[in-house]
């Protein structure tokens, strides 16, 4: 029997398998297990580590040459690019939800705010990572500006690009992260202002999480008690489309 | 025992205790998972970089077409489905050879089995038994139920060192847990790196299964296969 034969039956088996495993994952309580390591996960991670705990801040020497951007490259809308015209003088950023004090941001009033400066990387899903040095305004500042209510569970980040499908993009993260020391609204990439390839004006850090965490485009902070009502409910854009983790620290 | 006298094997013997061939098959099945899906997640950049940080416009010391269809899972790409049956499979593999090294050294399996003995380490003797490998020949009576140095060798570099190798390079890649652990960047010398090293771990686990498979056919596949599922064992006899 020629080797190529064998191969040829090994990789059919092979094929069989996989598509064997295809149909388990159509199995209700299978797709359920499946789904639920993210929980796990989420649980050991946020036991193992301290809830400050930092992710690695780089010297400037790591940075990336060029860093590269994914997802909207440009939301492309009238409203944005008649925001973009104007250098963003118009734009506002709203501060809403569960909170006992509204705010209406300029880019001039957020530049006016305390910094933080951190060289940090960003991971994609998909496997690469770039490094940049961000410059933004701590997200703990706004909340506590806005005086954010006791009820409120996670913060809800709306953007300005709506993906191919007409759909807004959108994210949430919960108060451990959303009160980190690193998460940040940037304003500049590598001591420049943000470029629209990587979400100008504003967009979020979140540096212990994956790279579709950081919603570009920022147009809008909402506290909100549970993520149910907000797109098709799974808290972010992915989530609801590609079944991809709300919790992405890893 | 007489001079002379040879000691009697017994024909058929338990040649794997419960947890060993447990532990077998769990992996047999968690790895097949975690080789596919991976590839299905590479499948999303198959590009590889040493360093901190790598993407398209850094230069990739490998870059490699997308993995088939019959070779990932699932089959058709989705990177959210292929990263659920990884990171599902994952912390059960770890656990799994966590509980199997303490297992291994509290009753003895390590020292028993897997340990090298007075003399095994010896030049003559690993040549010797490379010779063996190289011609075929298989051990046979009681030399038949103990490892053979490179097999004892090959068994020590998996368990102790490829495979701790690709859970932490699995961790490293997770940017919460280098927040946890930030060593693991010291220890790997940055996220590109240890999705390099998580590659090139998983490709030397394809390599031992190769090997794993072609010697349990030339070795006899019935005997072999029952021994590591009732873990009943038939010796084969000495030659004349």
């Amino acid at each position: 029997m020629s080797l190529i034969f064998t191969r040829r039956a090994i990789m059919l088996g092979a094929g069989a398998m996989l598509t064997g495993c295809d149909r388990i994952a159509r199995n209700d309580m299978v797709r359920d297990a499946l789904f639920n390591a993210e929980n796990f996960h989420k649980w050991a991670q946020r036991t193992l580590m301290a809830r400050d705990a930092l992710a690695r801040e780089f010297s400037p020497d790591h940075i990336s040459p060029i860093f590269r951007s994914n997802g909207t490259n440009n939301p492309n809308t009238a409203e944005y690019k008649a925001l973009w015209r104007s250098g963003f003088v118009d734009w506002r950023l709203e501060v809403t939800g569960l909170v006992d004090r509204p705010l209406s941001l300029s880019l001039a009033q957020l530049r006016g705010l305390p910094h933080r400066e951190q060289i940090t990387r960003h991971d994609c899903v998909e496997g690469w990572s770039a490094i940049g040095k961000w410059r933004g305004v701590p997200l703990k500042l706004l909340l506590d500006a806005a005086r954010m209510k006791d009820r409120a569970r996670y913060i809800v980040f709306h953007c300005a690009d709506t993906m191919g499908d007409g759909h807004p993009y959108y994210e949430s993260i919960d108060l451990v992260d959303a009160f980190h020391p690193q998460s940040i609204l940037a304003f500049a990439l590598n001591d420049q202002p943000l470029r629209v390839a990587n979400g100008a004006p504003l967009r979020l850090r979140v540096e212990r999480q994956l790279g579709y965490k950081h919603a570009k485009y920022l147009m809008k902070i909402e506290a909100v008690d549970n993520l149910a009502g907000i797109g098709s409910g799974k808290g972010g854009y992915w989530e609801d489309r590609a079944g991809y983790d709300w919790y992405a620290g890893i | 025992m007489p001079p002379g006298q040879t000691p009697t094997v017994p024909s058929v013997v338990i040649r794997h205790t419960w947890p060993v061939r447990a532990w077998h098959w769990f992996n047999a099945v968690l790895l097949y998972i975690l080789l596919t899906s991976g590839l299905g997640i590479f499948n999303a950049h198959p590009r590889l970089y040493w360093g901190q940080y790598g993407a398209n416009f850094d230069s990739a010391w490998l870059e490699l077409e997308r993995f088939g269809p019959l070779l990932t899972l699932p089959a058709r790409y989705d990177l959210a489905m292929s990263r659920h049956w990884h990171l599902t499979a994952a912390p059960l593999f770890a656990f799994g050879l966590l509980a199997y090294m303490l297992w291994s050294l509290v009753s003895g399996h390590i020292s028993r089995d897997l340990a090298f003995r007075r003399g095994e380490l010896e030049a003559r003797h690993v040549w010797q038994d490379i010779r063996n490998h190289a011609r075929l020949r298989f051990p046979t009576g009681t030399a038949a139920l103990r490892y053979n140095v490179l097999q004892k060798a090959s068994y020590i570099a998996i368990i102790f060192i490829v495979l701790p190798v690709i859970i932490l390079t699995g961790l490293t890649m997770s940017p919460g847990m280098n927040a946890a652990w930030p060593w693991l960047l010291d220890l790997f010398g940055g996220r590109q790196s240890a999705r390099s090293i998580h590659f090139i771990a998983a490709f030397a686990l394809v390599a031992f299964f190769l090997i794993h498979i072609l010697m349990v056919v030339l070795a006899g596949p019935i005997n072999e296969l029952r021994s590591m599922i009732t873990g009943r064992y038939r010796v084969p006899e000495d030659r004349p």
